[in-house]
């Protein structure tokens, strides 16, 4: 018997848009010289214009951050900046539904995952870094690590609140003020942060956002008042802020692009692997960096596999990402569409063979239905390059040896996966994948104690954990008066 | 599938089988009952669930008035809802139950072989059978030998089912795997794979007797293995959950697993089962509560 499940859309009432938005510079809204829209990809309907921050808004959010850095946040006790940082984890979930329907209607991504993974998550990683604010003594950086100063950061779209929350809660714990600027398509969840700012009752300057594309970006890195850059996005960009920053002494932690292998062994647990495939290159429609976008499958099970596979990608419902039983939501932008359109393409061309899943696709808004290619030549570039889409490529591997030797043949590192039954294979392979986060039977799964970071151009410095803290601390300091570290 | 020649062959076989992760299996089931069904979905799936219950009393206590009152309530459950798949009762209660149900399409169903525990001998299981398809039985729910299972004398299991089976004649057969009394979800697998490769009907969870009795992650194996048995080929098995779902939401999350796990073929009273007591009451004052936008109470649903 047909069983249709009838729409079951998420309510926007809950979110109280504004038409504009300003810049977050010194703990107020501030308006800026120009303006730009931000969309739904979904339905292509604009919800806000936000202020684009030019060089002088720029100039005046760092001086803020400056100003608070030296005055207020560096000299604070640790256990009083933690008391901050609680109140914003605290207050993040406690507005958890208003964040994650604002996240979906500004990114595209389904409910299911802003509500149970994004918001979740973030609102984890500052109760995570709270508890570190007044424990830094301990942290294995010397008896009382200093913070750096004023921290610029630039995140993406993919996890635009998440990105926000790994950027901001380590940085403020070390005692660093923040710069941050949002991604041009997704800024909606990092002005409602700037509320839960003010909510906090943050001090002013701690914290500032300014909006914009990657030309304010550029302004911000290049910023002769920011000592520390933190960057997560494309490989291309993070190698232009690596050349800009090179001779410049700022500190730098670049986190880039992936094209993340996903090991099936014969012995896996097929039912759950092929759950951890779809979840790690589907998730999100694919806008992970660390996304299992290469799947080796062991050629004895490869058929078997790619069946199962194929038959869990027809169940995936693709559709309005407002609708709490939609599983794939809208590609983020149309720039980020063409990209995987053209992609896609190429791989038909090369001679790849592709099989989607067979859904109807909406006629508004920007969507690409999930997809893989097999018969892949592991030259082409379908296989090589990120594509930050719902696109899959299958191979196939013989030995362990020729699993590992495949997996690491790329220039990135972020991450990979690995299925089998076997406890020693898993642990072998996982100390030989030169990748910063290696899974076993499983994919994607985020917790704020687990360090992450790339190898190779994945980029380098980890976020998450102790290993995270490091970023933000001057761990080479030998001034033993102490200005921040008084716990 | 001739894979019951002997033990070492059953073994090969069950053990071959693709493995289970556990944790992978509860967060795909916690996943899919996090489905949200409204409106027209949420009454096609009431009324489903309605025609998929086997209404089940097996007391010490039962008597001829308590299971009267059992099969008149499956016939005609109120409240215009559709009538029950089933009546579930111990043998004895069979002849009364067939007499109670005549004339509708309500079966009736009987465990046996010992139920709940399976520790009698081969001979007084299959007589235990045969008196209950004897007396009119349509369905019966036998119980593995769990000892044999767990103790790796697979064969010996496999040879209890076929027994059964061919005393059933025209009853279907329902193997119960008592999956909280085998420890792990390959288990779960393992036994799933033995009773159909032995002739089962429709694989049980669960005598009810056992906690944990029925849960998402031990159902999603075994809907996994009718599908998979299914796709080689072989004929459609059921899938009967049974023990502790007890609410109209659990109901529906049965039946959004059944749909994305083994598909919609399954969703049929033929092929999925729920057995349960206090569930059809829930059932019932959900779909009085679709009906008239109110809820209704305990206090409007009778106790049978």
């Amino acid at each position: 018997m047909r069983f249709e499940y009838a729409p079951a859309p998420e309510s926007r009432s809950v979110v109280r848009l504004r038409d504009s938005y300003g810049l977050f510079i010194g703990g107020s809204f501030v308006s800026g010289s120009s303006v730009f829209k931000t969309i739904s990809p979904a339905t292509e309907e604009v919800l806000a214009e936000i202020t684009h921050g030019g060089a002088e808004d720029v100039d005046r959010a760092v001086a803020a951050a400056r100003h608070a850095y030296e005055r207020t946040w560096s000299v604070m006790p640790g256990k009083e900046r933690g008391k901050y940082l609680f109140r914003i984890a605290r207050l993040l979930a406690e507005r958890a539904r208003e964040f994650a329907v604002l996240e979906t209607m500004d990114n595209g991504k389904p409910i299911r995952e802003s509500r149970d993974v994004d918001v979740p998550l973030a609102s984890a990683h500052f109760f995570y870094h709270a508890g570190w604010a007044d424990k830094l003594g301990y942290a294995g950086f010397g008896p009382s690590p200093k913070p750096l100063g004023v921290a610029g950061q630039v995140i993406p779209w993919n996890f635009p609140l998440l990105m926000l929350a790994w950027k901001i809660a380590p940085a403020l714990a070390c005692g660093n003020t923040v710069v941050l600027k949002p991604a041009e398509t997704t800024p909606l969840t990092a002005m409602l942060f700037a509320e839960v700012c003010q909510q906090a009752d943050l001090p002013p300057g701690v914290v500032n956002i300014v909006t914009g594309d990657g030309d304010t970006g550029r302004l911000l890195v290049g910023h002769p008042g920011i000592d520390k850059i933190a960057f997560t996005g494309s490989t291309a960009a993070g190698k232009e802020i690596a050349r800009q920053c090179a001779v410049s002494g700022q500190r730098l932690t670049l986190e880039l692009g992936g094209k993340a292998a996903n090991i099936v062994f014969d012995d896996a647990p097929v039912d759950q692997a092929v759950e951890g495939i779809i979840n790690g290159i589907f998730f999100n429609q694919g806008h992970v960096c660390c996304a299992g976008s290469r799947l080796l499958v062991q050629e004895s099970v490869a058929d078997s596999v790619l069946d199962a596979l194929k038959r869990r990608m027809a169940s995936l419902r693709l559709g309005d990402p407002m609708d709490k039983n939609t599983d794939i939501g809208a590609i983020n932008s149309r720039g980020q569409l063409d990209k995987i359109t053209s992609a896609s393409q190429a791989g038909e061309e090369e001679g790849a063979r592709r099989w989607s899943a067979p859904c109807a696709l909406p006629e508004r808004g920007f969507w690409f239905p999930p997809t893989l290619f097999t018969d892949v030549a592991s030259s082409s570039p379908v296989a090589r390059e990120e594509i930050f889409g719902p696109v899959l490529t299958v191979s196939t591997f013989r030995t362990p040896s020729e699993a590992l030797q495949k997996a690491n043949a790329t220039q990135y590192g972020l991450s990979a996966g690995v299925w089998t039954s076997k406890g020693s294979l898993a642990l072998e392979m996982a100390s030989r994948l030169r990748a910063g986060v290696v899974w076993a039977n499983t994919f994607n799964r985020f917790d704020p104690a687990s360090p992450f970071g790339g190898y190779k151009e994945s980029g380098f410095g980890r976020e998450g954990g102790r290993h995270g803290l490091e970023a933000y601390l001057d761990v080479v300091a030998t001034d033993v008066a102490g200005t921040v570290a008084d716990v | 599938m001739d894979v019951t020649s002997s033990d070492s062959a059953l073994r090969r076989f069950l053990h071959g089988l693709p493995a289970v992760d556990e944790a992978g299996a509860r967060d795909r089931a916690q996943a899919l009952a996090g489905r949200s069904v409204k409106s027209d979905a949420k009454r096609t799936a009431l009324d489903l669930a309605i025609s998929m219950v086997d209404l089940t009393t097996l007391e010490g206590q039962d008597t001829p008035g308590k299971v009267r009152s059992l099969c008149a309530k499956a016939r005609r459950p109120g409240h215009g809802a559709p009538p029950a798949a089933a009546v579930c009762v111990y043998p004895d209660l069979v002849p009364l139950c067939v007499e109670a149900v005549a004339g509708s399409p309500v079966r009736v169903a009987s465990v046996a072989t010992a139920f709940p525990s399976g520790r009698a001998p081969l001979d007084v299981k299959l007589a235990d059978v045969k008196s209950a398809v004897a007396a009119g039985a349509d369905e019966i729910d036998m119980v593995i030998d769990r000892g044999a299972f767990l103790s790796g004398r697979y064969l010996c299991v496999s040879e209890e089912i076929t027994a059964v089976k061919s005393a059933c004649g025209e009853a279907r057969l329902k193997v119960i795997l008592e999956t909280g009394e085998l420890g792990t979800l390959d288990a779960a697998r393992r036994a799933s794979w033995l009773a159909m490769v032995s002739g089962a009907d429709f694989i049980k969870t669960s005598t009810g007797k056992v906690s944990p009795a029925a849960t998402l992650p031990v159902t999603l194996v075994m809907l996994e293995a009718v599908r998979d048995f299914s796709a080689a080929g072989e004929r459609r098995v059921g899938v009967k959950a049974a023990g502790g779902i007890r609410t109209a939401k659990d109901a529906v999350r049965y039946l959004v697993l059944v749909n994305e796990t083994a598909g919609e073929e399954w969703l049929d009273p033929r092929y999925f089962r729920i057995g349960a007591s206090s569930l059809l009451n829930d059932l019932l004052m959900q779909r009085v509560r679709m009906e008239t936008g109110r809820y209704s109470g305990p206090d409007y649903m009778t106790v049978d």
